[in-house]
């Protein structure tokens, strides 16, 4: 086929140099090593003295047995296999991959933040205190809700500790209650982490307008019923316009209100989910404030609550006594903790430092800019790709492959010839409720350019679809490997590397 | 596609043989088509008793994930082995090869509510509308 | 505002092509009532030079490991980084990459962390590791979690020893909140180890697992093969754990002392302090277990050509397929703290970690001698330890860490709200970042203030 030079008519998809690079357990020589220990001064210590030796290992560990530059060279290497928000667009729906300030790495990664030590005493983490009692605010400022913690390490972790948070006040009032309800176009994590908090879950659907009905609600929720959580904007770009009358509905019930926060960055400046009867919402940090994606992580979940929930939060919380900060442990209803110390704290830096530079303004212009690229990208493509719903949406649209499928072709079909063209492919097959979803979310940090040329590639894509179907459905060609055989990796697993002569 | 005249279905995509007060089942060709190749798949113990509108098992491909409902309330007198170490028999043969478990019913009245090849090609005319 | 790009005309062209007169009147779709009047009550923005002088300033009020002579250990361990960590770790092609769903295009990522798992299983003496979890206690929470359900569902008892540390035990207990099942802790006898005696009258056929911690929380080696046998022979699964990773280098792994489930915190092997996070969850089973492991997994494969490539595999278990019935909600895997302790494995090799792990052990064996040398210490537990260990003091510690910290000497954690009885205790570490000069500087401080 000859296909692998032909999409170079839009976007930046070229071919470069593509090194090949083994495992690192098949570079090197026995006896190599990347790592320079000092000449101890302090005698060496025999284990065996003290410790039985079937304590002791046996074995050398498998590692590499490798020089630095070795190292530096393979995962550089590596590193070129990979997309990323500095190689290019990365237009993923509900993932919000918007540009990572570099000097939020900078500030993170002084040494007045990363050499602390989490046991060390109050006095000598003054500065840490301040910065993550001021981060506390903030996050309660933006969504108006009245308190925050910043433990939970993910978005996922967060959602299981506010909805511990709603158990443990159901609990308080003398029952837990038996059930959640979630739309059908929630994330994944949410009902998983209901599950996880012991609750049962009820699946409302979306109605015909892309929003939650009251009605839905009205239907479903009883004094049974712990409470609802709901993505404002919805996976499906649409903000819930019914959320005053569904928190009513809630709350008229004895139940809370939980938000999604994975797309508040449709709103921070312009509403705030406190404002709608919203109880407890959390924030994806590397989302919209923009900590590094990492491939996976680290995240950070801070969760903020109203009044009503403040009592339950995880400890410690940090708190201002006078002109110092402290933790503070003594808070008898609290869930507990949810993970060992006090959070993501290297990502809380990251996150204090974004805001400190955007302000209340900037934030504004954040989200005016993110739903304008949005809907530009929803207009400039509504000819070509079929979209789900075609009203104004707020920071991200939904397309699916309902015109494509005609010609054989399919959204996964379509997501891999983007990367052809030099761009992520959107977020597909989300929200559940679309068949064939392609969910494109572009951010308010790219350009009109790059937007434009992006539109330009899926135009391209579409008449391809059209006109050379079997060129898409072969794609990608330009990246460093082909379609991955995943019934081979499933049904033969190699989770390890096995040395060949062991 | 196909779907076998002989064969009674169920509206979550399981097809069901009648043979006496045994039932054999198992998942149609529409639903093996929709999952992908299959990589693993999960059955009840043997005795087991289920309920109609159970889950039996689970069958999966890379990317989804299906519970398999039960069709009818009996007990398990037999299951398909060969197909927890071969689960892409289901994708080759899902009528014949593939078939999963055997149920001696306890309520034979319940064949009634099962719907023919035709009812069910029409609901799969429906599902591909929407 | 350097992050927004829009010039006033591209907004208003952008706009115009939209079909609105500017920006605010998409918002429209936001109930009036519901839209934010005025300005968010915030700072005012600060330029990149006002910016890093305020955090610097932050910084400063703080005093780092470095500046002190630290000796706090207790769940976080101050090991020296070599630079190519970072290096590495600061590629924007790593740093600002997605979760790698579109293996074509996320190779790096996949490969990194196929390594990653190759190592963690090796280390722990496991068949496989996931690619990460979030911490230390939270990777125990999600053993416990996945061991219940690996047992008979009759089997409602958790036997948590009470040497692990406390944090992880607090975790296991709010993960556990809502989980039908019973917390037994079973108490550490004079050495420092699991009560082996109270451990077999606890074990009977209500018990689903049993967690113990090596090094535990006070720093000493358990006899793990010993308690496995006894927990196993009782029908349950064992669930090993540690908070000092270096510690692998120096002891046997506890999957080759019958553990079912080794977990553990990472960030010992190439991440920063940091206050506590972000950390790095290891999690290591055995092949029969994977399909109930929490997190994601990285499985070698061929391409379309044949070629060796890597992709998520066994992704049904996880949230965004299962939904309300995965193995775990977790959606991250550290990926970037997984990296970091990639590159630096991959530094140190199987000889250095060896040799890495007798440093810590000679250094905290030296500073125990000369602690122990001082009328006034006294050795708490006779168990062996690796890099941390407790001592029982004449005086208050609080107040006599108070008095080092006036030395400028961090002395370690006082462990009286670890558990009961410790109100005299002491819990030092040392490491290959305390020299001998710290070391004896300290004994003498401590001498001192005794």
């Amino acid at each position: 086929m000859n296909m692998i030079d032909k999409p170079k008519k839009a976007g930046p998809g070229k071919r470069g140099m593509i090194f090949a690079e083994p495992t690192i357990f098949e570079r090197g020589a026995p006896g190599r090593q990347g790592y320079s220990l000092p000449e101890d001064e302090i005698p060496a210590a025999d284990p065996a003295k003290e410790i039985d030796a079937a304590l002791l290992r046996h074995e050398a560990p498998l590692l590499p047995e490798v020089s630095e530059l070795d190292v530096v060279r393979h995962f550089t290497r590596l590193s070129q296999w990979n997309y990323s928000i500095d190689t290019g667009l990365t237009p993923l729906g509900s993932c919000t991959m918007k540009y990572n300030p570099k000097v939020n790495e900078e500030v993170a990664r002084m040494s007045g933040f990363v050499k602390l030590h989490p046991q060390a005493p109050v006095a000598d983490i003054q500065g840490a205190l301040e910065l993550m009692f001021h981060l506390q605010h903030y996050l309660a400022v933006i969504s108006g809700m009245d308190a925050a913690t910043l433990q939970p390490a993910a978005g996922a972790q967060g959602e299981f500790a506010g909805l511990l948070m709603i158990r443990a006040h159901h609990a308080a009032q003398g029952n837990p209650r038996k059930k959640i309800l979630i739309p059908d176009s929630a994330h994944g994590t949410n009902p998983a982490s209901a599950a996880a908090c012991g609750y049962k879950v009820v699946t409302l659907k979306t109605g015909p307008d892309g929003v939650l009905s009251a009605d839905a609600v009205a239907a479903a929720m009883d004094e049974e019923t712990a409470g609802i959580m709901i993505t404002n904007p919805n996976t499906l770009g649409l903000f819930e316009t019914h959320m005053a009358e569904i928190a009513k509905l809630v709350h008229d019930k004895g139940g809370l209100v939980y938000c999604d926060g994975a797309n508040q960055n449709a709103l921070v400046g312009m509403a705030r989910v406190g404002d709608m009867g919203v109880d407890v919402l959390h924030f994806n940090l590397h989302k919209t404030f923009t900590t590094p994606h990492g491939g996976g992580g680290p995240g950070s979940g801070a969760v903020a609550v109203k009044k009503v929930l403040e009592p339950y939060l995880p400890v410690p919380t940090v708190v201002r006594r006078g002109e110092h900060f402290d933790w503070d442990y003594d808070r008898p209803k609290s869930i507990g903790k949810v993970k060992a110390f006090f959070g993501n704290f290297g990502m809380l830096v990251r996150a204090y430092t974004y805001i400190r530079e955007m302000g209340a303004e900037g934030l504004r212009q954040v989200s005016q800019r993110a739903v304008l690229n949005a809907n530009y990208v929803r207009k400039s493509l509504e000819a070509d790709f079929h979209l789900a719903y075609p009203q104004v949406c707020m920071h991200e649209c939904v397309f699916s492959d309902k015109i494509q499928k005609k010609f054989g072709v399919t959204t996964a079909d379509i997501a891999k010839r983007m990367m052809d063209y030099g761009y992520h492919p959107p977020t597909i097959y989300f929200p559940l409720v679309v068949p064939g979803a392609l969910m494109v979310e572009t951010t308010e940090t790219e350009s009109p350019q790059t937007l434009d040329r992006f539109i330009k590639a899926m135009k391209e894509i579409a008449r391809e679809c059209r006109e050379e179907p079997e060129t898409v459905k072969a794609a990608p060609h330009v990246p460093k490997v082909r379609r991955l055989d995943e019934v081979k990796a499933a049904k033969e697993p190699k989770f390890v590397y096995v040395p060949k002569n062991p | 596609m196909n779907f076998p005249e002989d064969l009674k279905y169920t509206t979550e995509h399981e097809w069901v043989r009648i043979e006496g007060d045994v039932a054999t089942v198992g998942i149609t060709d529409y639903a093996q088509e929709q999952l992908g190749d299959i990589v693993f798949v999960e059955l009840p113990e043997e005795e087991e008793t289920i309920d109609k509108g159970d889950t039996f098992g689970v069958v999966e491909s890379t990317k989804s994930v299906s519970d398999l409902y039960v069709p009818l309330t009996g007990a398990v007198v037999e299951t398909n082995d060969p197909l927890l170490d071969s689960p892409e028999i289901i994708n080759e043969d899902p009528y014949g090869e593939g078939w999963m478990i055997r149920i001696k019913l306890k309520k034979p009245e319940e064949v009634k509510e099962l719907l023919d090849a035709k009812a069910y090609q029409k609901l799969i005319e429906e599902e591909e509308e929407a | 505002m350097r992050y927004l790009p829009h010039t006033p005309e591209e907004i208003q062209k952008m706009s115009q092509a939209v079909g609105v007169r500017s920006p605010e009147e998409l918002f429209e779709v936001i109930p009036q009532a519901l839209r934010l009047k005025a300005p968010l009550e915030l700072p005012k923005p600060l330029s990149e030079i006002d910016l890093v002088r305020h955090l610097k300033a932050l910084g400063r009020k703080n005093e780092t490991v470095d500046g002190a002579g630290s000796f706090l250990g207790g769940g976080a361990y101050h090991h020296y980084i070599p630079v190519a960590v970072s290096t590495i770790t600061s590629r924007g092609e790593f740093m600002t990459s997605y979760t790698p769903y579109q293996p074509e295009i996320s190779q790096g990522t996949l490969q990194a962390i196929f390594e990653f798992q190759t190592m963690i299983a090796s280390l722990t003496g496991m068949d496989l590791a996931n690619a990460g979890n979030y911490d230390g206690a939270s990777a125990l929470a999600e053993a416990v979690l996945m061991a219940l359900r690996l047992t008979d569902p009759a089997k409602k008892t958790v036997l948590l020893a009470q040497s692990i540390h406390p944090d992880y035990r607090q975790v296991v207990k709010t993960y556990l909140s809502n989980i039908d099942c019973r917390i037994v802790e079973v108490p550490f006898g004079p050495d420092g180890r699991v009560d082996a005696a109270v451990l077999k009258k606890s074990l009977n056929d209500e018990v689903a697992v049993c967690c113990v911690q090596s090094p535990n929380a006070f720093g000493v080696v358990e006899e793990v093969a010993k308690l496995s046998a006894a927990v196993k022979g009782a029908g349950a699964m064992m669930v090993g754990c540690f908070s000092e990773a270096v510690s692998l280098g120096l002891l046997e792994p506890m999957g080759r002392q019958g553990a079912d489930i080794v977990v553990g915190e990472g960030a010992s092997f190439g991440n920063f302090l940091n206050l506590g996070g972000p950390y790095l969850g290891l999690f290591a089973t055995k092949k029969e277990f994977v399909r109930q492991m929490p997190g994601r997994l990285v499985g070698e494969t061929v391409d379309a050509e044949g070629k060796r490539g890597f992709v998520l595999v066994l992704s049904t278990r996880e949230q965004h397929i299962r939904r309300e019935k995965a193995t775990s909600n977790i959606c991250t895997n550290q990926a970037l703290c997984a990296l970091a302790t990639t590159v630096y494995l991959s530094l140190l090799g199987p000889q250095g970690l060896q040799k890495l792990a007798r440093i810590n052990y000679s250094h905290a064996h030296y500073l125990r001698e000369g602690l122990l040398k001082i009328p006034g210490v006294q050795r708490q537990f006779a168990g062996p330890h690796f890099n941390e260990f407790a001592v029982q003091l004449s005086k208050d510690p609080e107040e006599v860490l108070s008095k080092l910290r006036q030395k400028g000497i961090l002395g370690g954690i006082a462990l009286k709200s670890w558990a009961p009885g410790m109100e005299r205790s002491l819990l030092v570490c040392a490491t290959e970042m305390n020299s001998k000069a710290q070391m004896d500087d300290y004994v003498r401080a401590m001498r001192e203030v005794l």
